[in-house]
């Protein structure tokens, strides 16, 4: 049985743990909620812009764009979403599972797929496992603003505009509710134009277009494309500190429990201590 | 005089949300000015200044790149920044003409981009210095 002092000096070391992993639940639930504000400021931008896009879709079938076609897929793109710190329980491998599972799904071989990395984690692992990384952004903030994420949404963007794959996939921590994160996978291009097309009810304005609908379209989808990239951003920053908000919630119970249980032990030792010393003592004086 | 709501929304944030007289930008055609009852109309901005005409007072905002939406209620633009004159960090914009200007003169790195910000920060003091 362990010394009274080796117990004592356990539980003190078990108490301040648990007052970190008690802090920082408390930090990631006050991120938390302002990265839910962030995400719901975040939001009338990118519905303003997919009403105007709906509106030039509806108004002119002539209007064409590489962006809302489906080509012949010979090379994809991947863009996850992970986080730069760890102690966020099974946010990060549940993500990177997910996508490993889709590129074996999908790919017999590592041409026919790139990656974009955000966040630490997921860097750091995939790197380990010689993925085709093009692009990456490392220590965004708790509370990510557009400029950010601006590179490297551009990048995405540009590279299947200019045709060096052929669609990409988002992958993020979907962000159901503080308890629960759904690593989720989304298909970011070709947009879907028949969504964007079906809204048919919202009342037409036969608007002008300067300098012309193609032009303004071509200018519009790709900023459209950049906001989602950024929205997927937030959530998955939302999820992330709703995860690292309940993994140290467990930690904090788990520690807890161990200081119940060592104070039991401790308190077995002591009387056993006081026992014995009784004995001694009642031994000591019958021998007089 | 009658009046039209203005807003100007960021990815971030609303930036401005106000009834207004005259809205004044550079469009992708020239300079326009819009009064209420403006036909629809959409265009893409890029760097440049928006003015703002209100019961005699005049607002400046810097915004880079985005587009401008009329509506019969309103105007709305959608800008990637937009800053009031009085929310510019003057410092940072004098720093990132310095800059940009030293990459451009050395022909460093990415030229375009550099020329960009160049635009997009003269552009800020523009609005920043303007009162």
């Amino acid at each position: 049985m362990a010394t009274m002092r080796e117990i004592k000096l356990k539980i003190n070391s078990f108490e301040k743990t648990k007052q970190i992993t008690k802090a920082m639940k408390m930090v990631a639930a006050s991120y938390l909620r302002k990265a839910q504000e962030q995400a719901e400021a975040s939001r009338p931008y990118a519905e303003k812009l997919k009403e105007v896009i709906t509106g030039l879709a509806q108004g002119g079938s002539s209007v064409k764009h590489p962006m809302l076609q489906s080509r012949p897929v010979s090379k994809t793109g991947y863009l996850i979403v992970t986080s730069d710190r760890g102690l966020v329980g099974g946010y990060n491998s549940n993500l990177i599972r997910l996508l490993m599972q889709k590129l074996e799904e999908r790919h017999s071989s590592k041409d026919e797929y790139v990656v974009f990395v955000i966040g630490r984690k997921g860097l750091e692992v995939l790197k380990k496992r010689n993925l085709p990384i093009i692009g990456q952004t490392t220590g965004v903030s708790a509370i990510p603003q557009f400029s950010e994420v601006i590179n490297i949404a551009k990048d995405a963007v540009s590279n299947y505009a200019d045709g060096n794959y052929d669609e990409l996939y988002l992958l993020y921590n979907e962000f159901v509710n503080p308890v629960v994160q759904r690593p989720m996978e989304k298909r970011l291009l070709p947009l879907a134009s028949d969504e964007l097309v079906q809204e048919e009810k919202s009342q037409k304005t036969a608007y002008e277009y300067e300098p012309s609908e193609e032009e303004v379209l071509a200018e519009l989808l790709p900023r459209y494309a950049e906001t989602l990239i950024y929205n997927a951003l937030l959530e998955g920053k939302a999820s992330e500190h709703a995860a690292q908000m309940n993994a140290m919630e467990n930690a904090t119970d788990n520690a807890t429990e161990i200081i119940g249980n060592l104070t039991l032990e401790f308190n077995r030792a002591r009387q056993a201590a006081i026992t014995q010393e009784i004995a001694e003592i009642v031994g000591g004086a019958a021998a007089l | 005089m009658s009046k039209m709501q203005l807003d100007i929304v960021t990815p971030e944030r609303k930036v401005y949300s106000k009834d207004v007289e005259m809205v004044i930008t550079r469009a992708a055609n020239g300079d326009i000015g819009i009064l209420p009852h403006h036909a629809p109309l959409v265009s893409p901005l890029s760097v440049t200044v928006v003015r703002v005409k209100n019961e005699g007072n005049e607002e400046r905002i810097a915004i880079s790149g985005g587009f401008l939406e009329v509506r019969p209620s309103g105007v709305t633009i959608l800008a990637e920044t937009a800053e009031l004159s009085t929310d510019i960090d003057v410092e940072r914009a004098e720093a990132a003409v310095e800059r940009a200007q030293g990459r451009i003169a050395e022909h460093e790195g990415d030229l375009a981009r550099a020329e960009l910000a160049l635009k997009r920060a003269v552009n800020r003091l523009e609005v920043a210095k303007w009162k």
